[in-house]
């Protein structure tokens, strides 16, 4: 699969460009992306609120909530809550919607593969 | 017994026990795959520990504490951005990089670019980067030894940076990845319960309240409510404020582009097991993080942190172990020694792990990008790639060893930061719009790395850390015009910018065409590497 002397390590076997052109991927594509990007630009925004909240709304985040716990210490407490709580949805998602088309993707590919061996026999 | 002879005695086990089962992989690797990526036969609870184990470093179990029990809750922003950091790592880099690379982070480059200029660009940030890091560790690990054993000799000091030089050449040279990563696992556990035990006992002399806990630790720091407020730190002119953000950029865009963890994802079997490795990760770490805050506030409760004391005069390095030694019932007691012991061990193993990892990426990325496909173009054998990336090894340890020794002066925390700064700013862009962008090609990749590189190593060359600052690296002159000791503001967009600018200028329609195949094989694992069968 890597050239000795290539310029890049890719295989140029046809199947690829057939999956790529594929319906079926574009879908899974479309899942993947429909839910990484906007959910990174959230977390991405979410953690930089807090900074810059933590740097300039000094009053704000000093507010008392329960005995000496104040709104800067929830708030930094709720990006451990966000935190997790992306990671799990994320791993659902991909779990039931992006994994078995993935594997009919990555499938086609085992039986291309498999075809052109026994060609070459 | 003594702490210090106690201490002695539980380093020396957990020594004995990562050599045992160093030999024990070394006699079951064989090629190039068990040696980079430890056969990728670990399951993704294993390499979540594994990437615990190589992430929570001296730097964050002894540095946050201690910033925390210093400045309070500014010394939390360090937690929030070294885990919400990993949401980039699981979301955009870690599925696609399992699917498209083999061994190091140069392999999803060359996968559609012109392999030489991209891997010799990828070896050198990744050198760098692991460089500064392993610099930070083996610093840690000098000063660590004369705090606790209450020697200030520069004989001892240096002895300890060789000796953990030398083991962590041994665990890479004879373990290769699988025994740096059962390394890792240890170390991971035995972080685990000895935080979890402090955290425990700390929240017991506070009835498990930790309102409680809070008002005793602003009240004992004789700072009163600012101390749990935003601001104690990085809160007292316009460039400090830019400062605090600068860093936190760097903090939350760094950790997807550290190579010591890149690699990581390379040792599972599937793409689905790395997605595993890292929610697994994100769990460990981010318990470990909420721990600090006990860690931290319990030290500012209940030790002196005077201007004079031995946690303020440590940076912050000691609370940790001086706050288990007072929750075991404080110094000369049977259980205060015992459990300083402990914890000095616990941080020893964890110097130990991380360093174990980094001189493997290091390594890894000298025998596989540079040797084998740079200079002999593809045509080395397994073994002499093997052999090379063991010599590798040796010369790059050798090289960090000569390094620490007269770096001691530099701080621990300020090394860490600039290693997330330079991964943030060389690696980051380049392995997203790789992934991402269709057009991007051969001299925006190399732009992107170099750019990335030089802007970040000349901003801190010019700040007030190395010349001018009250703790500069020099002093006597000051030649320094940039104000923030974190360039993470200026340089991330400038890693970006150059990699786009790079990419505008020149065309390379193979890179494009070849993007397909990258994007499908990234997203669905068709024809990605698998795991060996033994």
């Amino acid at each position: 699969m890597s050239e000795p002397n290539g310029v890049h390590q890719s295989s140029a076997h046809p199947i690829y460009a057939e999956l790529h052109e594929s319906d079926d991927f574009e879908e899974l594509r479309r899942r993947y992306r429909g839910f990484v990007l906007p959910a990174t630009a959230a977390f991405l925004a979410w953690y930089l609120l807090y900074v810059i909240m933590s740097n300039w709304a000094h009053d704000f985040m000093s507010i008392k909530v329960v005995g000496n716990i104040n709104v800067a210490l929830v708030f930094g407490l709720l990006q451990f809550v966000s935190t997790f709580l992306i990671a799990w949805l994320y791993g659902r998602h991909m779990n039931r919607n992006v994994d078995p088309l993935a594997r009919e993707l990555a499938a086609r590919y085992d039986e291309a593969i498999r075809t052109d061996r026994e060609g070459e026999r | 017994m003594s702490s210090e002879t106690l201490t002695a005695v539980l380093f020396v086990t957990v020594v004995l026990i990562t050599v045992a089962i160093t030999f024990w992989a070394s006699r079951q690797s064989s090629g190039t795959t068990d040696f980079y990526a430890g056969g990728r036969q670990f399951s993704g609870f294993q390499n979540g520990m594994a990437v615990s184990g190589d992430y929570m470093s001296a730097a964050s179990f002894l540095g946050i504490s201690g910033l925390i029990a210093l400045n309070g809750y500014d010394g939390f922003l360090y937690s929030i951005g070294f885990l919400v950091a990993w949401l980039v790592a699981l979301l955009l880099v870690a599925e696609l990089l399992r699917n498209s690379g083999r061994y190091t982070m140069a392999d999803q480059l060359a996968y559609r670019m012109k392999q030489r200029p991209v891997r010799t660009a990828a070896a050198t940030s990744t050198v760098v980067v692991s460089v500064f890091y392993l610099l930070a560790q083996m610093v840690g690990a000098g000063a660590l030894v004369t705090l606790l054993l209450n020697v200030e000799s520069e004989t001892l000091k240096a002895l300890v940076i060789v000796g953990v030089g030398i083991l962590m050449i041994f665990y890479v040279t004879v373990g290769g990845m699988k025994g740096t990563t059962y390394v890792q696992i240890v170390k991971a556990v035995l972080l685990m319960v000895g935080t979890v035990l402090i955290t425990i006992l700390v929240l017991a002399k506070f009835h498990f309240n930790l309102s409680e806990l809070l008002g005793a630790a602003s009240q004992n720091s004789g700072k009163g409510d600012a101390f749990l407020q935003p601001g104690l730190k990085y809160g007292i002119d316009l460039t400090s404020r830019l400062d605090f953000v600068s860093l936190g950029i760097a903090l939350v865009l760094g950790t997807a582009g550290l190579p010591h963890i890149l690699i990581r994802f390379y040792t599972v079997p599937t793409a689905k097991a790395a997605r595993t490795s890292v929610m697994w990760a994100i769990g460990l770490i981010g318990s470990f993080y909420l721990m600090t805050l006990a860690l931290g506030f319990g030290a500012a409760a209940l030790l002196d942190t005077g201007p004079d004391s031995k946690v303020a005069t440590s940076g912050g390095n000691l609370a940790s172990p001086l706050l288990a030694e007072a929750v075991g019932g404080g110094a000369g007691t049977l259980g205060g020694a015992v459990l300083l012991a402990l914890i000095s061990a616990v941080a020893f193993a964890t110097i130990l792990a991380v360093v174990a990892g980094l001189t493997l990426t290091s390594a890894s990325s000298v025998a596989h990008d540079l040797y084998a496909n740079v200079w002999k173009k593809g045509t080395a054998s397994e073994k002499d790639e093997v052999r090379v990336a063991r010599v590798a090894a040796f010369v790059i340890g050798g090289i960090a060893i000569a390094l620490a020794i007269p770096a001691q002066k530099l701080n621990i925390a300020f090394l860490v930061a600039l290693a997330f700064a330079v991964a943030a700013s060389a690696n980051l862009p380049s392995i997203l719009f790789n992934l991402f962008w269709r057009r991007f090609n051969t001299r925006g990749a190399t732009w992107a790395i170099y750019g990335g590189l030089l802007t970040c190593l000349v901003l801190v060359a010019s700040s007030p850390v190395v010349s001018g600052g009250p703790t500069a690296l020099f002093t006597g002159h000051d030649w320094s015009w940039f104000p923030l000791a974190n360039p993470g503001i200026v340089s991330i967009p400038a890693g970006f910018f150059f990699g786009w600018l790079g990419t505008v200028t020149s065309s390379d329609p193979a890179a494009e065409a070849a993007y397909d195949e990258l994007e499908v094989r990234s997203l669905t694992g068709a024809g990605a590497e698998t795991a060996t069968q033994h």
